[in-house]
């Protein structure tokens, strides 16, 4: 039903457009000048179309099952249920009118899926005849109002401004949304555990508080020595070393050599195939982690005569380091190729020779960028999740060899939220503070390297 | 005395020819100005002198250039020294992001020039005053080069390519960002540098040729036309076509 009216209301949108152009074409052809192009007042009629379809449909969906509801619910008024009762009646009048209702049917919930029944064909059919008639309304009432000086290209203009600002609000909304629901239960979980214990223990075991019953009431002396975060942030951020510590240089110096040493050919070959790297799928990074590189440490390990663990932080954080390179690598190549050709000139021109050049003009003028791409690509790092649960242990250990495992703050948040989950839990919740130190961690790195980029960019454009 | 000699120089970007036979005899100490129509390839030419072509990658050279009777086309020419003999100012300023002095010490650096601070302070002092900014910049010597105006920027730039003390000096339309004190400054330079240094210059400018120069080369659609004395083309040219362009009548 509501599709077939959506397709109607489409159709008298392209109707109207077409309707609003001809007309324009008329006043044209009768030697008067319009004040823009036929399509504008094309465009009007058909916003006068769908603005107050879109209105009423919206409006409709928000109030009409309140007011159904009310209505059958309206038999059972003076009866003394409760509201708990009256929604589970409602429910089953639903399921019932659905024909999926499986329990004891009762005349008086027989008699009010009929009325449900026929309320919502009532709805329908009104809102179909109100949309219609509004819309015609409002479309004839704009087709009059054209004429050859009446203003079109404004409204269509302000028109789709407002739709442009309508998609980044919503965007902008969402995220607020999000960091929002983090605050608040990060805020709940800080109310059980202390921000201290949190931030200075350096003792983390979540699954200890598997063993509370719900029933129980909440202990805060439970959890102490059981969320010490200091584990997971030392493990995520020696990870992201190790992984940046392979990155950087190889992904600066194949950015270096495709920016300025490579023949156009190379160039055209090799960027590209850079660039599948960071295409591949992250979990596919983490089995060849966990399953080629870990393996292939430990044996390398144990021939050399040292202990190391099948799911060492080395092989976690050597697979993201190459997953990081495609980054680095293309956007230093970005930066380098956009120092000016007339400064790579000035130097060849005194007798510099490409090295050098490289060393000393192009390199400290391409630095705030580069600086720029490194962050993001640490703020990567820090957020990668797949390849540390899969290759480097779920166990929070406080160790910094690389070749025993750790964990990381992503992966422990996976650890926390697999299987069932019970809202308001301190467990759950420790999840929440985990994604809040780890968003205010990452956002800090992008907002520090969106500064240096665009510092860079003033200073050549 | 003659300084560079260029003997049947062809270039070519791709399959396309941009110079055809291009014979020209440059006199020591003396200021030659290259003129014609965009595109004419007389910056091409220039370029030539110091094997800047080198780094475009579809660029091709054939040829004799005789600069002191060698050969720079040849295989045994060292880029890197002939880079250090024949210095270039480009038409747009373009100091590297560094300081004054930075810009100024680069070249001295990278050549080794300069065996303590205090020699390369005066390699630094002398090329501005050569360059005649000196005065203006003695203050500021170590605030970046990106923060002086136009004029002076395009100064810095000439005082960088006489800081390594080059022969010649290549200059491809110096003055065409500048405005006309900025300009006139920079040809009074020119007039003083070509006591120490062979100078050549691409213009736009029948005027600044006519000005600064004692020889004039007339390029047209790749082809040097003709080429003499500044006085001869500009007063008595042989071909019509230099005639045309020099009254303003061409094309």
């Amino acid at each position: 039903m509501n599709l077939i009216l959506f397709t109607f209301i489409v159709l008298l949108g392209f109707t109207s457009y077409y309707f609003g152009r001809r007309k324009a074409y008329t006043i044209q052809s009768s030697k008067k000048r319009l004040t823009a192009l036929p399509q504008f007042y094309g465009y009007y009629l058909a916003i006068w179309c769908a603005i107050p379809a879109f209105i009423i449909f919206s409006l409709w969906a928000i109030f009409e099952p309140t007011i159904v509801k009310l209505l059958v619910l309206s038999d059972y008024s003076n009866q003394g249920y409760l509201d708990d009762e009256l929604n589970l009646i409602y429910e089953k009048t639903k399921s019932l009118s659905r024909g999926q209702f499986t329990g004891e049917i009762t005349p008086f919930i027989e008699a009010s899926a009929e009325k449900y029944l026929s309320l919502r064909s009532i709805a329908q059919s009104s809102k179909a005849v109100i949309v219609l008639s509004i819309i015609i309304a409002s479309v004839a009432y704009a087709y009059k109002r054209i004429s050859s000086n009446s203003r079109t290209r404004e409204p269509v203009e302000k028109f789709l401004n407002a739709v442009l600002f309508t998609a980044s609000l919503a965007a902008i909304l969402t995220t607020v949304g999000i960091v929002f629901s983090l605050i608040f239960q990060t805020i709940d979980f800080f109310k059980v555990i202390p921000l201290f214990d949190f931030v200075f223990g350096t003792h983390w075991y979540p699954a200890k508080a598997f063993v509370r019953d719900s029933s129980e009431a909440l202990d805060p002396t439970m959890y102490s020595d059981t969320f010490g975060a200091v584990p997971i942030f030392a493990g995520t951020f020696f990870i992201a070393l190790i992984a940046m510590c392979v990155a950087i240089p190889i992904g600066l110096m194949s950015g270096i050599y495709l920016a300025e040493y490579a023949s156009s050919k190379v160039r055209q070959y090799a960027k590209p195939l850079i660039e599948i790297l960071a295409g591949i799928p992250t979990v596919v990074y983490g089995f060849f982690a966990a399953l080629t590189v870990g393996p292939f440490l430990k044996e390398l390990g144990t021939s050399m005569g040292l202990e190391v663990s099948a799911e060492s932080a080395l092989a976690a954080g050597g697979v993201m380091g190459i997953m990081i390179i495609p980054f680095i690598s293309s956007l230093s190549d970005d930066v380098i190729t956009s120092v000016p050709q007339s400064l790579r000139d000035g130097s060849y021109a005194m007798g510099a020779t490409k090295s050098e050049t490289i060393k000393r003009v192009i390199f400290p003028a391409a630095l705030p960028g580069i600086v720029g791409s490194i962050l993001l690509g640490v703020s990567r790092a820090i957020g990668e999740t797949m390849i540390v649960v899969m290759a480097s242990g779920l166990a929070a250990n406080l160790t910094f060899n690389p070749l025993e495992s750790t964990s990381t703050i992503t992966a422990q948040i996976v650890v926390i939220l697999i299987g069932d989950q019970a809202f308001g839990d301190p467990k759950t919740q420790a999840a929440f503070a985990l994604g809040m130190s780890l968003f205010l961690v990452t956002l800090c790195l992008n907002i520090v390297a969106l500064r240096v980029v665009k510092k860079y960019r003033e200073k050549y454009e | 005395m003659i300084k560079i000699k260029a003997k049947d120089v062809d270039v070519f970007y791709g399959k396309k020819q941009a110079l055809y036979n291009i014979g020209l005899d440059i006199e020591e100490n003396q200021v030659t100005a290259l003129i014609g129509p965009s595109g004419c390839g007389k910056s091409t030419f220039l370029r030539c002198l110091n094997r800047m072509n080198d780094v475009i990658d579809i660029c091709r050279v054939k040829g004799e250039i005789l600069i002191n009777d060698f050969n720079i086309n040849d295989k045994s020419c060292d880029v890197v020294r002939l880079r250090e003999k024949i210095g270039m100012v480009f038409q747009k300023p373009n100091p590297f992001p560094k300081t004054v002095y930075e810009n100024i010490s680069y070249g001295p650096t990278i050549h080794g020039m300069a065996q303590s601070k205090q020699e390369m302070d005066e390699i630094v002092e002398t090329s501005l005053k050569k360059a005649a900014l000196w005065e203006e910049v003695k203050d500021r010597l170590h605030e970046p080069g990106t923060g002086l105006s136009g004029g002076q920027q395009q100064r810095l730039c000439i005082a960088r390519a006489i800081s390594v003390r080059p022969e010649v000096i290549l200059m491809d339309e110096p003055c065409s960002a500048l405005d006309p004190i900025a300009t006139a400054q920079i040809e009074e330079l020119i007039d003083e540098l070509k006591k120490e240094h062979t100078i050549i210059i691409v213009t736009h400018s029948m005027a600044q040729a006519a000005r600064v120069s004692q020889n004039t080369g007339f390029f047209h659609l790749g082809h040097l036309i003709e080429h003499g004395s500044t006085d001869k083309i500009f007063k008595n040219p042989d071909n019509t076509k230099t005639q045309d362009y020099i009254t303003g009548r061409f094309g």
